[in-house]
């Protein structure tokens, strides 16, 4: 028996070995490291790295890129987030509904999904360009003026930020389309016996039922909010004069074109506080949600 | 009955909306569509009369490597889901079945890469990756996934569902315990593999940061990078080629998306509420 139950042991750790050598080396291991080297700085041929303590997070805090980058963060993410959670509710409840051709619109809403960020930037860079763009001979049909979109300050975050609905919309509205399709149809049978009208009982019944999945989609999309940069590399390069550079681009850049990665490490460990934090915030929502069923 | 009028023009602008919605969602596919197969003097003439050509697409794939980097992103795409699945199924066989010591805690260590997520720690992991002579590898791009904290919970969570009785009696039969793996819990969790498979590879498929990180030359520059180097605008390609290329580089996750796309939204929702 007893030997029995050391063979689980043994078991049970040589099925995980594999998988927990690769998380601990890229996983682990790396997020440990990061947290050291920010506590140092960069070393050079002639200067060798050396212990700053906290020193590279009061550089930051004078840093004025780095307070540049997380209102572009903030702001991206109250521009994208309200805004393609609404839509993918709407989408959700249309294609779940009798709509007419609801596969045809469940396709067009979810096809961005499965687009490279890159591809997507690609072709919305041609809607963005001044003059021969998309956008401007459009506007150039009402007589308005040609617009640098992406090169001025006040526009580039919006358009980043609309591109970016569009990318994720449909997918948010699949978890959307999942727990609708877990509510039980008695319940808007019931609903109709009653009379309720269908924004009523969509206020009043629906949505409330749906308050864990909104929470969860809401924590997804504001990590996606932190991870998602591809488009920058692409559309704008964080420019003009870092109007829409964001928080990983930020690192990108000063770990691999300012070669500086004691500070890039420094900005790492914000980011990954940010996402501990919003894991906290998820395990309380799956908490939640648990206690729905 | 005096509702009825009212309530059936509210149904038809709903409808009309989710259709203007729809259209407007396919708008800048169409677009690319149109750019690169129309000559690049009709790129913003929309004339339903304007000459169809497949030169984009020829000029496209002689300005790049294409042949290479989708090669380079197959053998990507491959390797990694191969790799997922086996250390995956081991992981989550031993997360559902066996009551080792510190399961717990490793399990809530395994979960903590659903937050931090390879491409957050791309400083340090280049680091790691220099040090092992990965620079510049598939293998490097490939490596740092394998070992997926989401594809263990969900094979975790499948495993469990499946009866211990037909483990045991698999058992009794004479089977090894990787026998029992292979022949029970394997083929019971084929639509969770079939799901995952799907995520990994569009997630792979269209990955960006990482493998722009780590790769420096045609050989190994999956297909989203060498789409950001020919479309940069310092290149010189115009929009009609660049849509062309574009439009080459997500055909196949495309088509794939179009044929099978129950099993697409299907999977996405599954791997999604689990």
């Amino acid at each position: 028996m007893s030997s029995r139950a050391i063979l689980t042991h043994v078991y049970g750790w040589l099925l995980l070995l594999p998988a927990a050598v690769l998380l601990i080396g890229f996983t682990h291991y790396p997020a440990v490291a990061t947290l050291a080297d920010s506590l140092f700085t960069v070393g050079t041929a002639v200067r060798p790295s050396r212990f700053v303590g906290l020193g590279q997070y009061h550089g930051m805090l004078d840093d004025p890129i780095f307070w540049k980058v997380m209102g572009n963060n903030a702001w991206f993410a109250v521009g994208t987030i309200p805004t393609s959670i609404a839509l993918a509710l709407a989408m959700a409840l249309w294609v779940n509904g009798r709509l007419p051709g609801r596969g045809f619109a469940r396709m067009a809403y979810f096809t961005p999904t499965i687009l490279p960020m890159v591809a997507v930037a690609n072709i919305w860079l041609f809607f963005y360009t001044p003059q021969i763009g998309l956008l401007d001979q459009v506007g150039a049909l009402f007589g308005a003026k040609s617009h640098n979109w992406l090169g001025s300050p006040g526009t580039v975050l919006g358009c980043l930020i609309v591109m970016t609905v569009w990318k994720e919309a449909g997918f948010f509205m699949i978890f959307y389309l999942a727990a609708l399709q877990a509510l039980p149809p008695e319940l808007e049978e019931a609903g109709r016996i009653e009379g309720a009208s269908r924004w009523y009982f969509f206020r009043r019944v629906t949505f409330p039922l749906l308050m864990p999945t909104t929470l969860f989609v809401l924590v997804n999309a504001t990590i996606n909010s932190f991870k998602l940069v591809d488009h920058l590399f692409i559309l704008t390069k964080g420019g003009p004069d870092n109007a829409s550079s964001l928080l990983l681009y930020y690192i990108f850049e000063t770990a691999f074109s300012f070669f500086n990665p004691n500070y890039a490490a420094a900005l790492t460990v914000v980011l990954l506080a940010m996402l501990g934090l919003l894991a906290l915030i998820q395990f309380g929502v799956i908490e939640r949600r648990v206690h729905y069923r | 009955m005096t509702a009825r009028p009212n309530l059936s023009w509210g149904r038809g602008i709903e409808i009309a909306a989710a259709w203007l919605l729809a259209i407007l969602w396919l708008m800048p596919l169409l677009y690319a569509f149109w750019a690169a197969f129309h000559p690049t003097a009709y790129a913003v003439r929309f004339d339903l009369t304007a000459p169809l050509t497949l030169e984009n697409f020829s000029r496209a794939w002689e300005y790049a490597p294409f042949a290479r980097y989708f090669l380079n992103t197959f053998i990507l795409v491959t390797m990694t889901l191969a790799a997922q699945f086996v250390l995956c199924t081991l992981a989550g066989f031993a997360f559902a079945r066996f009551d080792f010591a510190g399961k717990n805690i490793a399990f809530a260590l395994v979960l903590v890469q659903l937050m931090i997520m390879p491409e957050v720690l791309i400083v340090e992991n280049y680091r790691t990756m220099s040090r092992l002579g990965l620079v510049d590898t598939i293998l490097g791009i490939g490596l740092p996934y394998m070992a997926s904290a989401f594809g263990i919970f969900l094979l975790r969570q499948t495993f469990k569902t499946i009866p211990r009785e037909l483990d045991e009696a698999a058992r009794i039969e004479g089977c090894s315990l990787i026998g029992v793996l292979w022949r029970v819990y394997v083929p019971l969790a084929r639509p969770t593999y079939l799901a995952y498979g799907l995520v990994s590879v569009s997630y792979h498929w269209n990955n960006f940061l990482w493998p722009l990180v780590i790769t420096n030359s045609v050989e190994t520059r999956p297909l989203t990078v060498g789409l950001a180097i020919f479309g940069a605008p310092e290149s010189g390609v115009n929009w009609s080629v660049i849509s062309a290329g574009t439009l080459m580089a997500v055909a196949p996750l495309l088509l794939a998306f179009l044929l099978f796309q129950r099993q697409f939204v299907q999977s996405f929702m599954y791997a999604g509420i689990k």
